[in-house]
């Protein structure tokens, strides 16, 4: 793990509040995983005081890319910054997808900015594995395509491809992966990931899933972001013992 | 560079410098260990124990507010015995000062857990806490009463000849008096302040942002409230003081020790920055030279008022 201060490289949009920044890190980049994360500062200030949570999006040899979505102010400063300004990113951080192994077919479902961390996934699934991506959005404005492979995708309002959520959108393709050894790849908000916790229980599928809480440090001293195990007697941390859980280990 | 006797005396504890980390901020040191030299500060305070293991407070456990933020965890902790198993192998090769904190619920169970603890060699001293905001029973009950703090003093002495420390809450109105009865009651020092109970809503669902309602405001937020809670005990009690509250830098550090502070503990900058500890002690080093003192430990309550 390294505290590395990093040179933006560049920043630009994907969405109107949707961005990729781009960074000189090289002894994060020669490190990181897929589904990892960093912790970033912001700023040099205390405000915002405590470092913001971003998952690895993508890495470009010695460079990191980062997808984003302003949320509140500390993004947006994030958002501000500029070719050449330094930002302190401390990772990587977490544990990251498990995605060796024996299964023929590799779903991505993605919800919003959950698709962040898909982009590098994709990148470094072995080339025997197939990849049907999943994206679920609001409506035709807010979909992203960066990095995805056969994307299909869902609206909630139906402006753009399926109507409905992309758990749906993925039930009603369930019957062309049925006979296929199949790993899902979740990341979204909450009652997505549940969803896609029953959804895949119930059909004996492998699925993996991104969470996310608060966070102070990110890896494992102030004890600030527990998840239920699925037994409910205890708590993991996101931070180190996630953010990816198989579905069947948390309770959502 | 010519370097300066940075160390300091807290009662029989000898610190090489005077920066610890705080309890509840490093954990047991090992995942802190990997961005931060801990052999160069003056020790770290493990997170507080109890008897038995606690699973702590449900989500959401912590928020960030103006300068600082709020945490409930609730002491989510080993446990006594998981400590010493698990735990002790590691901080026995740290080569620092290892301070061990005690939380509970009862004046029996501090007993209890300094008696398990004592043997242990790698523990050079215990810091108890009677201050946590975050849990039903135990915590500030003790805290906030004068009776109790002493008489947890009182009893913890007479099971440990190791350093006591006593870390006590700002939520009161008077700290020197609880200071004053740690030091009648045989305690070696007082740690100040544990964190300033606080609050948050979303104003949208009108819900608190932590889960617990109420939690504990850390951070350079609550550095002047800590340096007037020192600079109070340091005037009406003689008592080494360990002074803890939103220290960032070794700027806040050297505040800290000319209001009356013989060490520092560091919390929530640890979280931000865990090498922190080490850059503090360098810049003592420095601000001595520029200063040409000699002894660090001059510094400790030299306010000119
Ligand atoms: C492991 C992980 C990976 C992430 N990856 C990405 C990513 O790749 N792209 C992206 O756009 N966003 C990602 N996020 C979410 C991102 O961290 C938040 O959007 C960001 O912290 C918001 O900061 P802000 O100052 O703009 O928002 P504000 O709302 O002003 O402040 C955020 C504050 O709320 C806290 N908070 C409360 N609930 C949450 C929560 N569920 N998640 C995060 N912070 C919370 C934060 O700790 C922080 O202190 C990730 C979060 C985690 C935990
Ligand atoms: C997340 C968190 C957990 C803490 N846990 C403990 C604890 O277990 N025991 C304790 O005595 N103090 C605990 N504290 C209090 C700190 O040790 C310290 O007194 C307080 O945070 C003020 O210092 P700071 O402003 O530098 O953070 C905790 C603080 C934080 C932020
Ligand atoms: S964010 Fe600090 S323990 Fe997970």
């Amino acid at each position: 793990m390294y505290i590395e201060k990093s040179r933006v490289e560049w920043i630009k949009n994907l969405l109107p509040d949707t961005f990729l920044l781009r960074v000189y890190s090289p002894l994060i980049a020669s490190k990181i995983k897929p589904g990892q994360f960093c912790n970033i500062k912001v700023s040099e200030s205390d405000f915002p005081l405590l470092r913001r949570p971003f998952s690895i999006c993508e890495v470009d040899g010695e460079f990191l890319h980062f997808m984003f979505d302003v949320h509140g102010e500390g993004t947006k400063i994030l958002s501000n910054k500029q070719k050449d300004d330094v930002i302190d990113i401390l990772g990587p951080l977490g544990n990251g997808f498990n995605y060796s192994g024996d299964y023929s077919t590799a779903i991505i479902a993605a919800g919003g900015i959950g698709i962040a961390p898909f982009p590098y996934l994709i990148q470094k699934l072995a080339d025997d594995k197939k990849v049907i991506s999943f994206f679920g959005g609001r409506s035709k404005n807010n979909v992203i395509e960066y990095g995805m492979k056969n994307l299909l995708i869902s609206t909630d309002d139906g402006s753009i491809g399926f109507k409905g959520n992309v758990v749906q959108l993925i039930e009603s393709q369930y019957s062309q992966f049925r006979n296929e050894s199949v790993r899902i790849f979740a990341c979204g908000p909450n009652p997505m990931l549940k969803a896609l916790q029953e959804f895949s229980i119930k059909n004996n599928i492998e699925c993996q899933i991104s969470t996310e809480s608060a966070m102070a440090c990110g890896f494992g001293i102030c004890q600030g972001c527990p998840i239920d195990n699925a037994d409910g007697d205890g708590y993991y941390l996101i931070c180190k013992d996630g953010p990816v859980f198989d579905a069947k280990m948390v309770r959502l | 560079m010519s370097y300066t006797d940075l160390s300091v005396n807290i009662g029989k504890l000898h610190l090489k410098n005077p920066v610890l980390l705080a309890s509840g901020t490093v954990g047991y040191g090992n995942e802190i260990s990997k961005f931060t030299d801990l052999s160069k500060i003056g020790g770290i305070v493990t997170k507080s124990l109890s008897l038995k293991p606690r699973k702590g407070n449900p989500p959401q456990r912590i928020v960030e507010t103006p300068s600082g933020m709020l945490n409930a965890i609730g002491l989510a902790n080993v446990g006594v015995e998981a400590f010493i198993k698990e735990k002790i192998p590691f901080l026995k090769e740290l080569n620092t000062t290892i301070i061990c904190n005690i939380a509970a619920s009862s004046i029996e169970e501090y007993v209890e857990c300094t008696k398990i603890l004592n043997p242990v060699d790698t523990i050079n001293a215990f810091e108890i806490n009677v201050s946590c905001p975050n849990v039903k029973e135990g915590g500030l009950i003790f805290g906030n009463d004068l009776n109790s703090v002493g008489r947890i003093t009182e009893m913890v002495r007479s099971a440990t000849n190791k350093p006591l420390i006593i870390k006590l809450s700002p939520n009161v109105s008077r700290i020197s008096e609880f200071a004053r009865i740690v030091k009648e009651e045989g305690g070696d020092a007082v740690s100040a302040i544990n964190t300033l109970v606080g609050t948050s809503f979303d104003i949208w669902t009108r819900k608190p942002k932590i889960k617990n309602v109420t939690g504990g405001l850390s951070g350079p937020a609550i550095k002047p409230v800590a340096l007037a809670k020192v600079l109070e005990i340091k005037r009406n009690v003689d008592i080494p003081i360990i002074g803890i509250g939103g220290i960032m830098n070794w700027m806040d550090t050297v505040e800290f020790m000319i209001a009356g502070a013989t060490a520092v503990q560091l919390g929530t900058v640890n979280f931000i920055n865990p090498n922190a500890g080490v850059e503090i002690v360098e810049g003592l080093h420095s601000y001595c030279e520029k200063q040409s003192i000699q002894k660090l430990s001059d510094l400790i309550g030299s306010f000119q008022l």
